[in-house]
C-alpha cells in the first residue's frame, strides 16, 4: 500500500478510486492516529465512529475521504456543543448545510473538534472542554476559535477540516498551526445549522496542508442556499481548474498592517514579497484605513450580534441553563446589550455600522488599483499557554488583522510563510475583493509551487511522522 | 358621558396572514386546530444555527394591503430583532419590523352610520407571531404550532373618539383584509387582535394629548372591542372625577366579569434592543414591481363599492353597507346591474338589491334569468274583487280570535296571518296591497 501520512484529500481521493486503500481503512488509519496523539493535541471534544459514516454515499468529490468538522456546526445524530456546557447534550436532529453538502458527495466525518466556547476567543482557553495544544510547540496555543480544527490538520491526524471565521477564528489557528485557512465572503458558504456568533460576520470555510484541497472542499460547500437568505447567488466558480492557469496580480501592501507585527513576521513578509516580485507579480504599497477602527467597529457588532444570538440559549427547550455560560460569553453577552440599549445604540451600534460602511468603501477603493492585499495574519506567532488572562480582549489583540476583512465581508487566506526565531510558523493574510476566492487560491497555488511555503507544511508533517 | 372629557383611543391591530408556509420558514402556517407542537422545525424552534428565511408571499400581501388602506408603500424596508425573554418567543427576539416598515403612514375611509369619516394610520408592519402559552393547573405548556406565523401590526394615530368608530374601522379592515384574500381575520378565532390605547382629556384642552394611556389587551370580538373601551372609558372618568390621574398601564378585559384588570408586564418591556436583523437582506422594491403587486392583486374595496351604489346608482345606504359585507355578493349584485341594463329590464338597482338581501334572487342563479324571473313574479296580479271580497268575509269569520287580537291590539301581527289565509284561498291571485286594504275596511 502506498504511503497515506502527509497526504492531502484530492491524494487520498486518487488512492481511493484507485482501490489502493478502502474507505473503512483510511477512516481506521486517521481514528489510530488521533488514539496516539490525541492525549498530546486534544483536537477533538467529540469522535465519530465508522459507524456514525456508514451510510455516506459511495460516489462523489469527496466519496470516503475523512474530514474534521468544528463543533459548531450541527451534525445529525452527532453531538454539537459550541464547546459549551450549555449544550453538553445536544445532539441535532438536522444537518447544516455546510456539512450536508460534504456529506452528499461522500465525506466522512472523523469528529467535531475544539474551539473557543460559541466561538469566543483565539486560543481555546474559553472552551469548556479543555484546551487544544499547538502541535509546534506542546506548551503553546494553536490559535482559535477553530483551535481543534487547525491542531488536527497540522499533526496529521485529520488530512483536512472544516473551520469558521468571524473575525479570524479560521486564518488565526492556520497561521499559529503552520497550516492553511480560507475564510470565504460573508454569503459565499450557507451559515444555516451553525452556531450563531456574528450573524453579519461568520463565515464557514475550509482548513488544509494544500491549496488544491481547499479548493476543492469551498467548491462542495460554496454556493446559494434557500436555508440562508444572505447566501450569494453568484455561481460557483471550479476553483480547482481556475487555480491551475498562472495568474500575474497586482498586489498591495498596507503599512498599516506591517507595522504591527513582530520583526521576524515583518522579515518574513519582506521576504516573500521579493519572491513574488521575481515570479512576475507587481508590488504596490497602499494605505488602508488603520486597523484600529476596524477593531472598534468589529467589536461593537460582535458583541451586539453575539447578545443577540445566544439569546435562544435559555432553556425551555433544549438546551441546559443560562447559568452554564462561560465567563467570556457573558461578558460578550452583557457588553453587547449595554451597547444595543436604549440611548446607547446611537453611540455604539449605529456608528459602529458607520464605521464598518468606511472599511467596505476603504477597501473598494483599494482593489480599484490592485488585485490582492498582503498582510500578516497575526501580529505574534503561537504565544504560551497562560498568556491569555494578561489580555482582557486576548481574541481582538491577536486578530486584528484579521478583523479589518471580516467586517467588510470580503474573502481573505492565511499561508504559512516561513518560521520565526522561536522555530513557530509564520502565516501570510491574501485579502481579495468579494467572491474573489479565485484570486486568492491561485496565488496561494503559485506560491505552493515556487516554495512549498517554504518548507513549513514539510516540516510540521515531519514532527508528526 | 359628560362633554367635559373626549375619549382619545389609539389602536393596534394584528392580523395574522392566512399563507400556506411560515413567516421566516417551511412550515404550514395553519396552526387551528393542529397537534401542538406538529408544524416546527429548527427555524421557528430557535435551535442554534436556524436562520429566518422571509416568506415573499408575506410581504406582498402587506404591501396590498397597506395600499387597500389608503398608506404609503415604502419601496426599502427591513427587519429587525425585537429582544425579550418569554417563554413563547424561542429565540429570546421576535424578529419585527423597527424603523423602516413596509408600510407608512395614511388615512383609511370608513362610513360609521352612512357618515363618511377618516382615520389616520401610522404604518403596517410585518413580524413573526409568537407560541401559545397554555397555564394548566400548575403547568405551562406551549405550543410552538403558532410560531412563526406572519403577523401584520397596524398602527394608528390616538384619533378614535368613540367605540362605535373603533369598531366600524375594525370591521372595515376586516373586509378589506377579506377581499383581499390576504387573511381570515377572525377575531374569535385570534387571527386579528385588537389593543386599544384609552385615556380622556379634558374637552377644553383638546387638541393636546391626555398624560397617562392604558392599553387594554386580550380582547376577541368586535362586541367586546367595544364593550371593553366603554368600560374603560368609564373606570377612568371616575377616577378623573376623583381629581386623580389614572396609571399608564397594561390590562386585560375580562370577558367574564366585562371588566378590565391590570396585566402583569413581560420583564424588560421597556427596552426591546431593536436591531436590524443580519440574517435578513434589506429590501428594496422598484415602482415597476409595486405596481406589478398591485395590478395582480388588487380588487374594487367595499367602501368604494358603497360609492357606487349609493351615489351612483340610488341603492339606499343600510342595503349597500349589506350588500359588500360579502364580495362574492357584491360582485353578484354588480352583475345584475350589469345584465339589468344589458336585457334592458329596466329595474331599479334597489330594487335587485332588497331582492337580493332577501333572498328573492339567489347567488347561484345565472343573472340574466334570475332577473327575468324576478321581474315576472313581481308583475301585478290581476284580481277578482267578487272572488276576493266573498273570501275576505270566510276568512275573517272562520278566524275570529285572530281578529279580535288584532283589534285589541293584543297582536299587530294577527293581520299577517289573516292575509297569509286569504292569499292560499286565492291560490296567490290577488294584490297583496288589496287584500291588506279590504282587511282593514272590513275587521
Ligand atoms: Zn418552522
Amino acid at each position: 500500500m502506498a504511503e497515506i501520512y502527509g497526504k492531502g484529500i484530492v491524494a487520498l481521493k486518487q488512492m481511493l478510486d484507485n482501490k489502493e486503500i478502502s474507505p473503512t481503512e483510511l477512516f481506521q488509519y486517521f481514528e489510530k492516529r488521533a488514539d496516539e496523539h490525541e492525549g498530546k493535541i486534544h483536537s477533538y471534544i467529540t469522535r465519530a465512529s465508522v459507524d456514525y459514516n456508514a451510510d455516506r454515499p459511495t460516489e462523489g468529490k469527496l466519496a470516503g475521504i475523512p474530514i474534521a468538522v468544528k463543533d459548531i456546526f450541527c451534525t445529525k445524530d452527532l453531538r454539537t456543543t459550541a464547546a459549551s456546557k450549555v449544550l453538553d447534550e445536544f445532539i441535532p436532529k438536522y444537518e447544516s448545510t455546510a456539512t450536508a453538502r460534504l456529506i452528499a458527495e461522500g465525506a466522512w466525518f472523523t469528529g467535531k473538534t475544539n474551539m473557543d466556547a460559541w466561538a469566543h476567543g483565539a486560543s481555546s482557553e474559553t472552551s469548556a472542554y479543555g484546551l487544544t495544544y499547538n502541535p509546534w510547540d506542546l506548551d503553546r496555543y494553536p490559535g482559535g476559535s477553530s483551535s481543534g480544527s487547525a491542531s488536527v490538520v497540522s499533526a496529521y491526524v485529520a488530512p483536512a477540516s472544516i473551520g469558521t471565521d468571524t473575525g479570524g477564528s479560521i486564518r488565526h489557528p492556520a497561521s499559529w498551526c503552520g497550516i492553511l485557512g480560507l475564510k470565504p465572503t460573508h454569503g459565499r458558504v450557507s451559515r444555516y445549522g451553525v452556531a450563531a456568533m456574528g450573524s453579519s460576520l461568520d463565515s464557514p470555510g475550509p482548513m488544509g496542508l494544500y491549496t488544491e484541497d481547499l479548493a476543492l472542499l469551498l467548491e462542495v460547500m460554496a454556493g446559494k442556499d434557500e436555508y440562508d437568505a444572505t447566501t450569494s447567488p453568484s455561481p460557483v466558480p471550479n476553483y480547482t481548474a481556475d487555480m491551475q492557469t498562472k495568474r500575474t496580480f497586482t498586489l498591495g501592501i498596507a503599512k498599516e498592517y506591517i507595522d504591527d507585527a513582530t520583526p521576524d513576521i515583518q522579515k518574513r513578509i519582506m521576504e516573500t514579497v521579493e519572491i513574488l516580485k521575481k515570479m512576475g507579480h507587481t508590488i504596490k504599497e497602499v494605505s488602508l484605513l488603520d486597523p484600529k477602527y476596524a477593531i472598534s467597529a468589529y467589536t461593537i457588532i460582535n458583541r451586539a450580534e453575539v447578545s443577540s444570538n445566544l439569546a435562544r440559549l435559555h432553556g425551555v427547550r433544549y438546551s441546559n441553563p443560562r447559568n452554564m455560560f462561560g465567563e467570556e460569553a457573558k461578558r460578550r453577552s452583557m457588553l453587547g446589550a449595554y451597547a444595543l440599549s436604549h440611548g446607547y445604540y446611537d453611540e455604539y451600534y449605529k456608528k459602529a455600522q458607520k464605521v464598518r460602511q468606511l472599511i467596505k468603501q476603504s477597501f473598494a477603493d483599494t482593489f480599484q488599483s490592485i488585485d490582492l492585499i498582503l498582510a500578516p495574519t497575526a501580529p505574534v506567532t503561537a504565544l504560551e499557554v497562560g498568556s491569555f488572562e494578561k489580555y482582557p480582549f486576548f481574541g481582538e489583540m491577536m486578530d486584528r488583522l484579521n478583523e479589518p476583512a471580516s467586517v467588510a465581508g470580503i474573502p481573505a487566506m492565511s499561508v504559512p510563510i516561513g518560521l520565526d526565531g522561536d522555530n513557530l510558523p509564520v502565516g501570510m493574510q491574501i485579502i481579495g475583493p468579494a467572491l474573489h476566492e479565485s484570486d486568492l487560491l491561485n496565488l496561494s497555488y503559485q506560491l505552493e509551487q515556487e516554495t512549498d511555503f517554504f518548507g513549513v507544511i514539510k516540516q510540521g508533517l515531519e514532527n508528526w511522522k | 358621558m359628560s362633554n367635559k372629557y373626549t375619549p382619545i383611543i389609539g389602536l393596534e391591530i394584528h392580523i395574522e396572514l392566512n399563507t400556506k408556509s411560515k413567516m421566516f420558514c417551511q412550515c404550514p402556517a395553519d396552526y387551528f386546530g393542529q397537534e401542538p407542537n406538529t408544524h416546527t422545525c429548527p427555524v421557528c424552534l430557535g435551535m442554534p444555527g436556524g436562520l429566518p428565511v422571509p416568506n415573499e408571499e408575506a410581504i406582498r400581501r402587506t404591501i396590498l394591503f397597506g395600499k387597500a388602506i389608503g398608506c404609503k408603500i415604502n419601496k426599502r424596508f427591513k427587519f429587525d430583532r425585537k429582544h425579550y425573554f418569554y417563554p413563547d418567543l424561542p429565540k429570546g427576539y421576535q424578529i419585527s419590523q423597527y424603523d423602516e416598515p413596509i408600510v407608512g403612514n395614511g388615512n383609511l375611509e370608513v362610513y360609521v352610520n352612512g357618515e363618511k369619516k377618516s382615520f389616520a394610520i401610522t404604518r403596517v408592519h410585518l413580524e413573526e407571531d409568537t407560541g401559545k402559552l397554555t397555564h394548566k393547573g400548575g403547568e405551562s405548556l406551549i405550543d410552538y404550532n403558532r410560531g412563526g406565523v406572519p403577523l401584520m401590526e397596524i398602527v394608528t394615530e390616538p384619533v378614535f373618539h368613540t367605540s362605535e368608530d373603533v369598531k366600524a374601522f375594525l370591521e372595515e379592515l376586516q373586509l378589506i383584509a377579506r377581499y383581499l384574500g390576504i387573511a381570515n381575520a377572525d377575531m374569535e378565532k385570534g387571527d386579528m387582535r385588537l389593543e386599544p390605547n384609552i385615556s380622556l382629556q379634558l374637552t377644553e384642552k383638546l387638541p393636546e394629548l391626555p398624560e397617562y394611556k392604558v392599553e387594554v389587551k386580550n380582547i376577541n370580538s368586535f362586541k367586546f372591542a367595544q364593550k371593553a373601551i366603554e368600560y374603560e372609558l368609564k373606570r377612568q372618568e371616575e377616577i378623573l372625577e376623583r381629581g386623580e390621574v389614572p396609571p399608564q398601564e397594561t390590562r386585560g378585559w375580562d370577558a367574564n366579569t366585562k371588566t378590565t384588570v391590570p396585566q402583569r408586564l413581560k420583564e424588560n418591556a421597556n427596552d426591546y434592543r431593536y436591531f436590524p436583523d443580519a440574517d435578513i437582506p434589506v429590501f428594496e422594491y422598484t415602482d415597476e414591481q409595486l405596481q406589478e403587486i398591485y395590478d395582480e392583486g388588487m380588487v374594487r374595496l367595499p367602501h368604494e363599492r358603497i360609492g357606487t351604489y349609493v351615489d351612483e346608482w340610488g341603492v339606499k345606504y343600510v342595503d349597500a353597507v349589506t350588500l359588500v359585507k360579502s364580495k362574492d355578493t357584491a360582485e353578484y349584485f354588480e352583475d345584475l346591474v350589469s345584465a339589468n341594463k344589458t336585457a334592458g329590464l329596466d329595474l331599479k338597482p334597489q330594487q335587485i338589491a332588497a331582492a337580493l338581501l332577501n333572498k328573492k334572487i339567489k347567488i347561484s342563479d345565472d343573472p340574466t334569468k334570475a332577473l327575468k324571473e324576478f321581474k315576472e313574479s313581481t308583475a301585478p296580479v290581476e284580481t277578482d274583487m267578487d272572488k276576493l271580497s266573498s273570501v275576505v268575509d270566510t276568512v275573517l269569520r272562520e278566524n275570529q280570535k285572530a281578529v279580535d287580537d288584532f283589534k285589541s291590539g293584543k297582536n299587530p301581527n294577527a293581520i299577517m296571518y289573516l292575509m297569509g289565509q286569504v292569499m292560499r284561498a286565492m291560490k296567490g291571485q290577488a294584490d297583496a296591497n288589496i287584500v291588506k286594504r279590504l282587511l282593514e275596511e272590513r275587521i
